[in-house]
């Protein structure tokens, strides 16, 4: 049997989620991983853009930071950040975005400014970068992140980026063009909107129970009818 | 006409107590340099605003150089936390204003442009919105429906780094292009930073390239090696190791106030920097050269 690490299990399983030929707003870190494996196994069409201003990036090593020299050299195209969120992701030229968070609740929001009041801060996180445009513009969006309970509040401390709000239709209603996320992906298994925009488990990764899952998220969690057991990654 | 000069006159020149300043450039060159002479010439109650405040603003902030820092991403790209300034943020010392990227870009292009204000989509995202009162919302006056806005960023004074540019500042800049253009014409004063300075013939020889014109700038300074640790694209890389070694250094206050007086107040400029920086390193970010294929303009 394979053996892998938890970061190499949603980075599979994140891979897997994309599409030939989607144009993917990659995000560093597990996000940059996934978009590579993929291109280099079945979505060899996948184009990668960055928020600094690349599009169809060919990084040929894994970069620290998201605008690193070696996602130019090979690129497609190199433009300004201006036009990477008005031409590329406000037109909606941007097929999937990938994004991770301090806390991600119940609804799918995601917090990346801060733990507590804003004014007043446990925590101040980093904040935004590109999270909040890509969230509300992407066609699809997949949630990369550990599975802690401390990172699945049923609600946001602050919502820097929108899910589906508090319910599939206040998305709906805002008019926002971008369909919202689509799954999270854990080291524990999958979970993904219903029809009311509330994040359900979906699927479980080999060897985890339901009630494990549980144990690590804040809120009573629904399970779908046909719960799933994921495909555990291959060499 | 020249307006090559060192920059230490140009930090004299331009940068003043309680400016605005925008040293540009999202991960690529950034102009350490400019931000190492502000700090020894001793500025004070300075504005600081970038998408990324990125090392060069951690520093500044821990030399005391500002009052205020305008930002869209607090981290230190791909390692975690600036501390100092999330520091200062947490204790209430450093007044903030927090836009998402695309917030703070947009606040350039406006003040680029010459517009009061630029709008944006909604995100459906309101908490940022709500938090920070320059954000506001406006009818668009054609559909009926509500756009967000943010005003207009006008930096007292821009720093930008480039490839190369001649003695008057027609400036050639290639790889990530990140904010640089819409700083350069957004500020009031723009002082730039360059690898190389070369004769106007070769600016002209590939116009396309050419995203700042002379008579937007103020200064000109040739130094070579200004933006690291962070890059200059095709002249040497990211210093990815000193990124993360800040990450431990930052931890204490004593530990930054020790590096400062070693790397910054006790060197004189940018080139005994780079020659106190090392051989070793000096190869470690060296790069090999990978050139276009040639574009044929024509002659008309």
């Amino acid at each position: 049997m394979t053996t892998f690490t938890a970061s190499e299990l949603m980075t599979v399983h994140a891979a897997r989620l994309l599409r030939d030929g989607d144009v993917v707003f990659v995000g560093v870190g597990l996000p940059n991983l996934a978009c590579n494996l993929a291109r280099r196994t079945h979505a060899p069409n996948l184009v990668m853009i960055y928020e600094a201003g690349v599009i169809g990036a060919r990084p040929s090593r894994l970069p620290l930071s998201i605008g690193d020299p070696t996602l130019v050299t090979r690129a497609t195209s190199v433009c300004s950040m201006y036009d990477i969120f008005t031409l590329y992701l406000q037109r909606g030229n941007v097929d999937v975005g990938f994004l991770g968070g301090a806390q991600i609740d119940r609804f799918g929001n995601i917090n990346a400014t801060v733990i507590g009041d804003y004014n007043h801060p446990k925590v101040r996180l980093p904040g935004s970068g590109g999270s909040m445009e890509i969230a509300g513009w992407a066609n699809r969006c997949y949630i990369i992140t550990p599975h802690q309970k401390r990172r699945f509040p049923e609600k946001v401390d602050f919502a820097t980026s929108a899910g589906f709000l508090n319910g599939r239709a206040a998305r709906e209603a805002s008019g926002v063009r971008g369909g919202g996320p689509q799954a999270v992906v854990t080291n524990l298994g999958f979970l993904e909107p219903d029809e009311n925009g509330e994040l359900v488990l979906t699927a479980v990764h080999p060897g985890v129970t339901v009630e494990e899952v549980q144990a690590n998220t804040g809120w009573p969690l629904k399970t779908a009818a046909n719960l799933r057991v994921t495909r555990p990654p291959s060499e | 006409m020249s307006k090559l000069c060192t920059l230490k006159e140009a930090i004299a020149r331009h940068v003043h107590d309680g400016d605005c300043v925008y040293a540009a450039g999202f991960t690529h060159l950034i102009p350490f340099a400019a931000g190492h002479e502000i700090i020894r010439q001793g500025r004070k109650d300075l504005t600081l605003a970038r998408a990324t405040p990125d090392l060069i603003y951690d520093q500044m902030v821990a030399a005391g150089c500002a009052k205020k820092v305008i930002y869209s991403y607090i981290g230190n790209p791909g390692v975690g936390s600036l501390r100092i300034i999330r520091t200062e943020l947490e204790a209430g010392r450093l007044e903030f204003e927090e836009y998402s990227h695309f917030g703070m870009i947009s606040r350039l292009q406006a003040g680029a442009a010459g517009l009061p204000f630029m709008p944006m989509n909604q995100t459906a995202a309101t908490a940022l919105e709500q938090a920070n009162p320059l954000y506001r919302r406006v009818t668009d006056p054609y559909s009926g429906r509500e756009v967000v806005v943010v005003p207009a960023l006008n930096p007292d004074v821009a720093i930008i780094h480039v490839q190369r540019c001649d003695e008057r500042g027609n400036a050639h800049i290639w790889g990530i292009i990140g904010e640089q253009k819409e700083a350069a014409f957004a500020a009031r004063r723009v002082i730039l930073t360059a690898e190389e300075i070369v004769p106007e013939e070769v600016i002209r020889s590939d116009p396309n390239r050419t995203l700042i014109p002379e008579f937007v700038v103020s200064a000109v300074c040739h130094v070579p090696y200004c933006a690291h640790p962070s890059y200059t694209q095709g002249y040497y890389d990211r210093d990815n190791d000193f990124y993360l070694e800040w990450d431990k250094l930052s931890e204490t206050p004593e530990s930054v106030q020790a590096w400062l007086q070693e790397w910054v107040y006790g060197i004189a400029d940018r080139e005994a920097y780079w020659e106190k920086v090392g051989a070793e390193t000096h190869r470690r970010l060296s790069v090999p050269p990978l050139y276009a294929a040639p574009v044929n303009y024509g002659e008309y």
